[in-house]
């Protein structure tokens, strides 16, 4: 085997350092580009899980409004017999008791007043379940009316106060701090007013309520003073956002992920139906393009950002 | 006043006969009642002058309660009953079809008995 002479060793020595510090330099390359498209890929599972989300809630929501149809028509019935025959039994009490003997007319009495409550408490939980239904249409509204420009700073306003003072009527011992932040670039956005309107009803609620019932299950009420702020914000010249926050009992990690679905609540039977939030995130979704963005802690905050394309 | 209703929900008759009892019984009104569009126009056949009002639901299996009220329009349009739409769906569409065909009046599901009387008093 050859030697080679010295000067080729040292062109040798800088030829392989070189070669050497490309490839480290395609290895940090490598590296980073399989960052890259580990990050990616994380964005696109997000993505994925989104429209996944999206489309089990289009489908629901199509479903829900489907079985509401179905059920109207049945619970019309049920409620309208059940008050015709309340009628009846009113009758019976005035025309035909009269005429019984006199030792029977007690007993009659009393099985018509036993017969009237039944009627009552029929007619009572018909309605129950008419005004969970008409909530369940509501998914499914064809829109009749038109986007319109809506300062939404004054409707953000305006359902405030009416959330607030709803909720006054039901409970005289509540009381909150509101706290609002309006960004006057926000301006008139073009929107069905009407149904934006819900979704901050909806929000504003679920917020009181969360700070009325941090305020029953905290040891020292004295010191906790509800709280609900509401801030709207320009983004930029084609995004706007309204954020609702408070400072109630927050949203557990366990039931997080299900806050949008249909029928889901936290709420003792009978006081809520599970669907504000889901006709609340259809709402922003499908009628808007926007996004309906949830973040809170437990036993601390729980706040909700909208985002809307202008 | 002899009204006809027309609905595929057979127990529409119970329900009118004992939301209007007292009516019927003082002889005020008096109703028929046919539970398809078609059978809606046999009765009308012989029958069309004794009915003061109509009352159709529009969604119904076969003839809807919208054709219905179109073909009377155009079967009868000298001394025409008057018809009222009634439906569970009330949304613009069926609003404006019903209004462009000629309906007198239109209600929605569930029915209000109180503002049905209403509106029948007006009609006597």
């Amino acid at each position: 085997m050859a030697t080679m002479p010295p000067h080729d060793e040292a062109a040798l020595k800088a030829q392989h350092d070189q070669l050497e510090e490309l490839i480290a330099r395609q290895a940090d390359q490598l590296q980073q580009q399989q960052i890259d498209i580990e990050l990616l890929q994380e964005k696109l599972t997000g993505l994925q899980e989104q429209l996944l989300l999206r489309e089990k809630m289009a489908s629901l929501g199509e479903l829900t409004a489907g079985i509401a149809h179905e059920i109207q028509n049945p619970l019309n019935f049920v409620n309208n017999f059940g008050e015709v025959s309340a009628e009846l039994v009113g009758e019976l009490r005035e025309f035909a008791v009269p005429n019984l003997p006199e030792g029977d007319q007690e007993e009659a009495n009393a099985i018509l007043d036993d017969l009237a409550t039944n009627l009552e408490k029929i007619v009572y939980h018909g309605k129950r379940a008419d005004s969970i239904v008409k909530s369940m249409l509501q998914h499914s509204r064809t829109n009749v009316t038109q986007k319109e420009p809506t300062d939404l700073n004054e409707l953000a306003d305006e359902y405030l106060r009416l959330a607030y003072h709803g909720l006054r009527a039901k409970d005289k011992t509540f009381n909150a701090q509101l706290v609002t932040d309006f960004d006057a670039a926000v301006g008139k956005v073009t929107v069905f007013g009407q149904d934006i309107g819900r979704v901050l009803l909806n929000l504003y609620t679920n917020a009181f309520y969360a700070t009325q019932q941090k305020q029953k299950q905290t040891a020292n009420p004295e010191q906790y003073r509800p709280t609900v702020w509401v801030h709207t914000k320009r983004l930029g010249p084609n995004d706007i956002e309204i954020c609702i926050r408070d400072n109630g009992t927050g949203i557990p990690n366990e039931v997080i992920d299900k806050i949008f679905q249909p029928f889901f609540t936290t709420k003792p039977t009978g006081q809520g139906t599970g669907l504000g939030l889901s006709l609340s995130y259809e709402i922003i979704s499908k009628g808007h393009g926007g996004s309906l963005l949830v973040e809170t802690e437990d036993n601390s905050f729980t706040q909700f950002i909208i985002r809307l394309p202008v | 006043m002899k009204i006809l209703v027309v609905d595929d929900e057979t127990d529409v008759k119970a329900l009118f006969e004992q939301r209007f009892r007292r009516e019927i019984r003082n002889g005020d009104i008096s109703f028929a009642f046919a539970h398809s569009g078609e059978a809606a126009l046999e009765v009308l056949q012989d029958h069309v002058s004794e009915f003061v009002l109509i009352l159709s639901d529009i969604n119904m299996p076969g003839m809807s309660g919208l054709e219905l009220l179109r073909r009377i329009r155009s079967t009868y349009p000298v001394a025409p009953p008057k018809v009222m739409m009634l439906t569970a769906y009330g949304d613009d569409e069926n609003y404006n079809q019903a209004m462009q065909y000629g309906a007198n009046d239109f209600l929605t599901k569930p029915l209000d008995f109180s503002l049905l009387k209403e509106k029948l008093k007006q009609t006597l």
